[in-house]
C-alpha cells in the first residue's frame, strides 16, 4: 500500500471517530438547555437530576470530540500537504473562523457549565449552557462551509494551481452548502434524540427511573416525529441538489448504469451487487420510474448515467449505493417508529407497548450510523476529486512522506483510538446504566470528606461504580434486549 | 503600504501570539501534568488537575488556532512544516489525546484511576517534548529548494532538537510549579515551592545551552543577532531575562505573595519566546522561506485578520472572566462546584 492510499485510509478513520461526538455533543448541548431551562422555570428537582445526569454524559462525549478534533486540524498538513498549499488560503480562515467564533466560545463556556454550578448564578449557568449550545452550531457552519467548497467549489479563481479567494460570500455560501448544513444539524439532533429515547425506553422495560423515562421519551417522541419528516424533505432537496451539481455521485448512489428506453425514466433500485467491471448491476431488484419521481419529481425524468463518464472519473459504486441505502433505510425506521409512538402516545398506551419501546431501544444507535453512512456517501462519492473537478485526491496527497510513516501513524491512532474510545465508551455506558440520581447539596465541608468533589463525582460516591466491577450486568448496552 | 506587504507582518505577530498564549497557558496545564510524579498521593494529583480542570480545554484551543492561523495565513509554511515533521507530530497529537482525556476518566474510573493518572503524566511529558522537539528542528532550519522539503522523514532528529526538547518539559514544570504556588495551599504548595529553585537553575541552565549552540548551527537565527548593530539593541533581553530568573529564585520560597513566582515565569518564557521570534523574522521556516513567500493571498489575510480584530479581544473577555469564576485557591477537599 502506498502513502496515498494509507492516508485515505487514515482520514477515513479519524473523521470517523471524531465526528460521532461532535454529532452527539451538538444535539446534547441544546438538550441540555432545554432541560436547565424547564429546571429555572419550574423549580421541579427531576428537570435539575436530568440535566446533572445528561451533563456527566455530554462531558465525556464532549472531551472525545476535542481531543480527536484537534488531530483533525492537523490532519490537512501533515496528510494532504498539496491540499493545504493550493487550497490553504481557503480553507484556512474558514476553519480559523470556527477557531474564533466556536472553539474558544464552547471550551470557556464548558468550564462553568460543568464546574460552575454554585460559582455564579442560575441564569449566569444557563446562560453558559446556551453558550456551549451555540458555539457547537458555528462550529457545524463553518466545517460545514469548508466541506461543502470542496464539494461544489466556487468563488474562487486558479492562479498557478492556487485556488485564490475571490468573493467569500459565494465561498462560504456555495450551492450545497445549505443543504448540507440543514440536513447535518437535524442529523445532529436526531442522533441524540433517539440515544435519549432508547435510554428511556430502556429505563421504562426495567421498571426503573419510571417517572424520569416518561418524561425524557414524551420529549423524543415529539422531536422525532417533527424533525424526521423535516429530514426526510431536507434529504430530498440535498439530492436534487446533488443531482445537479455532481452528477457522477447521483448516478453512483442509484448504480444507474446506463440510460433505459427513451421515456421509461429512471428505475428505484431496491437491491444489488453493482459490478464496476461490467458496468452493470447483479440480482437487481428494481420498482419502475420511481427512481426518475425521487431525483427529478417526474415520471419520465432522466439523470446522467454512470456510463457519460469514463471509468477513471466515477467513484467506487458499492460503498456509495449502499451508503444510501442504509442512510435512507434508517431514516424510514426512524420516521415510522416516531409516527406510531405518537400515535400510541394519544392513544395513551405508549409506556405499555414492548414493541415500541423495544423499536426505540434497537434504534438507539441508528442515528450514528445512518450519519456515518451518509457521510461515507458524500465523501466517498466525490471521488477521485478532493475538491471536485478541479483537484484530485491523488494529486492532493503530501509529497515526501513514505508509507512507512503512514503505516505508522495509523497503526499509532488505531491503537490509541481503541484504548480511548472503548474507554470513554465504557464509562457512558456506566452513566446510563446507573441512570439520573437525586441531586445531593456539594459536601460544603473545610476538611474532613477526601474525596475530590468535582460536580461530575458527586452523587458517583455512594453509588455502584461505573467500572467493570459495578453490580450491573457486564456490558448492558442499552439496546440489550431482555425478557419481559 | 501595500497591502501585500504589511499583512503578512501582522500575520506572523498574529501567528507568535497565539504560540506565546499556547506555551504560557497550556505550558502550565502540561506543566502540572510533568509535576504529576512529585505529587505525594493520588490526592493530590487529583487536586492538581482540579485546578486546571475547568480550563484545560480553552488554554489548548489556543493550538487549533495557531495551526489554522498558519494554514489560513501562510499555508505554504503550514504544508512544509506539519508534512516534514509527520512523526513528532503524531507523537505530539497522540500524547495530548492521552492527557486531554485523562482529566475526564480520571474522575470515572474506579480500577483505572491510576491508570489515567499515568496517562495525564506520560501524556503531558511526551506533548511537551515533542513541542520542543519541533521547536528545535524550525529553528535549525529545514532545507528547502524553490518551496520543497528536500529532507526526509527523519530530518529532524538531531542532538540540538533533542536538547531544545528536554529544555521545554522542564521549562514547563516550571510554569506548573508557579501555577500551584498560586492555586493551592498547604502541602501541595510547599512541594511545588521546594521544586521552584532547581528548575530555575536548570531552566536557566538549558537557555545557556541552547542560546551557545546556535551559533554553530549554522542557521540564521544567530546571524539575526549579530548582524549589523542589532546585537546592541537585541542585548537586553538576555539580561532581562536573567534578572527575572534571580527574581524568580527569590520569589519561589517567600511565603504570602502567591501570584509572584507564576507572573515572573510568564514573564519569562516571554522575554524568551521574543528572543525566538525576532530571531527567527522575517522567515517563517528559516533559513529561506521568507513570510512573503509563503503567505496567501491578501483576499485571504485580510478576511481572516478583520474577524481576528473583532473576536480576540471578546474570546480575551470571556476567557479572563471564566478565569475570574475560578480564582482563588483551590481547595483539595472543598466542593468545586
Ligand atoms: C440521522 C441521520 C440521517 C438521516 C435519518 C438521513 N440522513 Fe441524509 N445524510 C446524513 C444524515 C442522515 C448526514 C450524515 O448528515 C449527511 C452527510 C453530509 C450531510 O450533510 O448529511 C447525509 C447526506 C445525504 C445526502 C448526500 C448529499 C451529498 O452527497 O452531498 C443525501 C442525498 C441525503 N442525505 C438524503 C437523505 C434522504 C432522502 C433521507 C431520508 C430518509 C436522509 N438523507 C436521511
Ligand atoms: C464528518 C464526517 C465525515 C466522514 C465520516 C468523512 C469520511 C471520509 C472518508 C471515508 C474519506 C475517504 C474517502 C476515500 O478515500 O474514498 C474522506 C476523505 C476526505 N474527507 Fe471526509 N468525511 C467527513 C467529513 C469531512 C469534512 C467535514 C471535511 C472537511 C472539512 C472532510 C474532508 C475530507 C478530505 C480532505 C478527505 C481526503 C481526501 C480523500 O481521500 O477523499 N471530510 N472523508
Ligand atoms: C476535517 C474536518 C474537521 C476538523 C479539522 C475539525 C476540527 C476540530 C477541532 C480542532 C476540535 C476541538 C475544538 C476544541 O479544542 O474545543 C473539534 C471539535 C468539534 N467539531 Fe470538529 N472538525 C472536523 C469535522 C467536524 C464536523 C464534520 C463537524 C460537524 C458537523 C464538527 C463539529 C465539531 C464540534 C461541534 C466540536 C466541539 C467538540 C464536541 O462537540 O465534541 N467537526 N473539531
Amino acid at each position: 500500500m502506498d502513502a496515498l492510499l494509507l492516508s485515505r485510509i487514515q482520514f477515513g478513520f479519524v473523521i470517523t471517530f471524531h465526528i460521532l461526538f461532535p454529532a452527539f455533543t451538538i444535539g446534547l448541548a441544546h438538550w441540555l438547555a432545554f432541560l436547565e431551562w424547564r429546571w429555572l422555570r419550574t423549580q421541579d428537582g427531576k428537570w435539575r437530576d436530568l440535566y446533572f445526569f445528561w451533563l456527566r454524559i455530554f462531558a465525556i462525549s464532549f472531551g472525545m470530540g476535542v481531543v480527536s478534533g484537534i488531530v483533525m486540524s492537523f490532519q490537512f498538513g501533515t496528510n494532504w500537504a498539496v491540499l493545504s498549499e493550493r487550497a490553504g488560503a481557503i480553507l484556512g480562515p474558514l476553519l480559523s473562523y470556527e477557531v474564533l467564533t466556536a472553539f474558544f466560545l464552547e471550551a470557556s463556556f464548558l468550564g462553568v457549565m460543568l464546574f460552575g454550578w454554585n460559582r455564579v448564578s442560575p441564569k449566569l449557568h444557563f446562560l453558559s449552557t446556551c453558550m456551549v449550545a451555540l458555539g457547537t452550531l458555528f462550529s457545524t457552519f463553518w466545517i460545514l462551509a469548508a466541506n461543502s467548497w470542496m464539494q461544489t467549489p466556487q468563488g474562487h479563481e486558479v492562479v498557478d494551481g492556487m485556488f485564490v479567494p475571490v468573493d467569500w460570500f459565494a465561498v462560504i455560501f456555495n450551492p450545497s452548502f445549505p443543504y448540507r448544513l440543514a440536513h447535518m444539524v437535524l442529523a445532529a439532533f436526531i442522533t441524540t434524540c433517539f440515544v435519549i429515547g432508547g435510554v428511556s425506553a430502556w429505563y421504562l422495560r426495567r421498571g426503573v427511573h419510571v417517572e424520569e423515562g416518561r418524561r425524557m421519551l414524551k420529549l423524543a417522541v415529539a422531536f422525532a416525529a417533527i424533525a424526521l419528516p423535516l429530514q426526510v424533505l431536507v434529504g430530498d432537496l440535498h439530492g436534487l441538489n446533488v443531482g445537479e451539481h455532481q452528477p457522477v455521485k447521483l448516478a453512483a448512489m442509484e448504480a444507474h448504469w446506463e440510460h433505459g428506453e427513451p421515456g421509461a425514466g429512471v428505475p428505484l433500485i431496491l437491491f444489488a451487487i453493482p459490478d464496476a467491471e461490467n458496468e452493470n448491476n447483479r440480482y437487481e431488484v428494481a420498482i419502475p420510474r420511481l427512481g426518475s419521481l425521487i431525483l427529478t419529481h417526474s415520471w419520465d425524468g432522466e439523470v446522467e448515467p454512470l456510463t457519460a463518464v469514463p471509468a477513471s472519473e466515477r467513484p467506487p459504486i458499492a460503498p456509495v449505493f449502499w451508503g444510501f441505502r442504509i442512510m435512507v433505510g434508517l431514516g424510514v425506521a426512524m420516521l415510522l417508529l416516531a409516527l406510531a409512538s405518537a400515535w400510541a402516545w394519544r392513544r395513551g398506551w405508549l409506556f405499555e407497548s414492548r414493541w415500541l419501546l423495544d423499536g426505540w431501544r434497537l434504534l438507539s444507535p441508528a442515528g450514528f450510523i445512518a450519519l456515518l453512512a451518509g457521510w461515507y456517501v458524500v465523501e466517498i462519492g466525490r471521488q477521485p476529486w478532493v475538491v471536485y473537478g478541479l483537484l484530485r485526491t491523488s494529486d492532493a496527497v503530501s509529497p515526501n512522506i513514505t508509507a512507512a510513516a503512514v503505516m505508522t501513524s495509523l497503526a499509532t491512532y488505531a491503537v490509541a483510538y481503541a484504548v480511548i474510545f472503548g474507554a470513554g465508551i465504557w464509562y457512558l455506558l456506566g452513566l446510563v446504566r446507573k441512570g439520573p440520581q437525586p441531586f445531593e447539596e456539594p459536601p460544603r465541608t473545610e476538611g474532613g470528606d477526601k474525596t475530590p468533589a468535582r460536580p461530575l463525582s458527586v452523587g458517583e460516591r455512594e453509588h455502584a461504580s461505573t467500572e467493570p466491577a459495578s453490580t450491573a450486568p457486564a456490558g448492558t448496552a442499552p439496546t440489550r434486549t431482555e425478557g419481559p | 503600504m501595500e497591502t501585500a506587504t504589511w499583512l503578512p507582518v501582522a500575520w506572523y505577530f498574529v501567528i507568535g501570539f497565539g504560540v506565546m498564549m499556547y506555551v504560557l497557558l497550556d505550558g502550565f496545564v502540561l506543566g502540572l501534568g510533568i509535576l504529576a510524579p512529585f505529587a505525594e498521593d493520588g490526592d493530590q494529583l487529583d487536586h492538581m488537575m482540579n485546578t486546571a480542570a475547568p480550563i484545560w480545554d480553552g488554554n489548548e484551543t489556543w493550538l487549533v488556532l495557531g495551526g489554522t492561523g498558519l494554514l489560513a495565513a501562510f499555508p505554504r509554511a503550514y504544508a512544509i512544516l506539519l508534512s516534514a515533521l509527520y512523526l513528532p507530530v503524531l507523537v505530539m497529537l497522540v500524547a495530548l489525546i492521552f492527557r486531554g482525556v485523562a482529566f475526564e476518566f480520571r474522575f470515572k474510573a474506579r480500577r483505572g484511576k491510576r491508570f489515567w493518572g499515568g496517562a495525564f503524566a506520560a501524556g503531558s511529558m511526551v506533548a511537551a517534548f515533542a513541542q520542543g522537539v519541533i521547536l528545535g528542528a524550525l529553528v535549525e532550519g529545514m532545507p528547502l529548494e524553490e518551496g520543497k522539503y528536500l529532507g526526509g522523514a527523519l530530518d529532524w532528529f538531531s542532538p540540538f532538537s533533542m536538547l531544545t526538547g528536554v529544555a521545554v518539559v522542564f521549562g514547563y514544570a516550571l510554569l506548573g510549579a508557579g501555577w500551584l504556588i498560586l492555586k493551592t495551599e498547604g502541602r501541595l504548595q510547599q512541594v511545588a515551592r521546594t521544586v521552584t529553585r532547581p528548575l530555575v537553575l536548570v531552566v536557566v541552565a538549558f537557555m545557556g545551552l541552547v542560546s551557545t549552540w546556535l551559533p554553530f548551527l549554522d542557521s540564521q537565527v544567530m546571524a539575526r543577532w549579530f548582524e549589523g548593530g542589532n546585537f546592541w539593541w537585541l542585548a537586553p533581553v538576555p539580561l532581562l531575562a536573567l534578572v527575572n530568573a534571580f527574581w524568580l529564585w527569590r520569589a519561589a520560597m517567600r511565603e504570602g505573595r502567591d501570584a509572584r513566582p507564576f507572573l515572573l515565569t510568564l514573564s519569562f518564557f516571554v522575554l524568551g519566546f521574543a528572543g525566538l521570534v525576532v530571531g527567527i523574522w522575517p522567515n517563517i521556516i528559516p533559513p529561506s522561506l521568507s513570510i512573503w513567500d509563503a503567505s496567501s493571498p491578501p483576499s485571504s489575510q485580510g478576511f481572516t485578520l478583520v474577524g481576528l480584530a473583532i473576536l480576540l479581544p471578546i474570546i480575551l473577555g470571556y476567557t479572563a472572566w471564566s478565569y475570574s469564576v475560578f480564582r482563588g485557591k483551590i481547595q483539595a477537599d472543598a466542593g468545586y462546584h
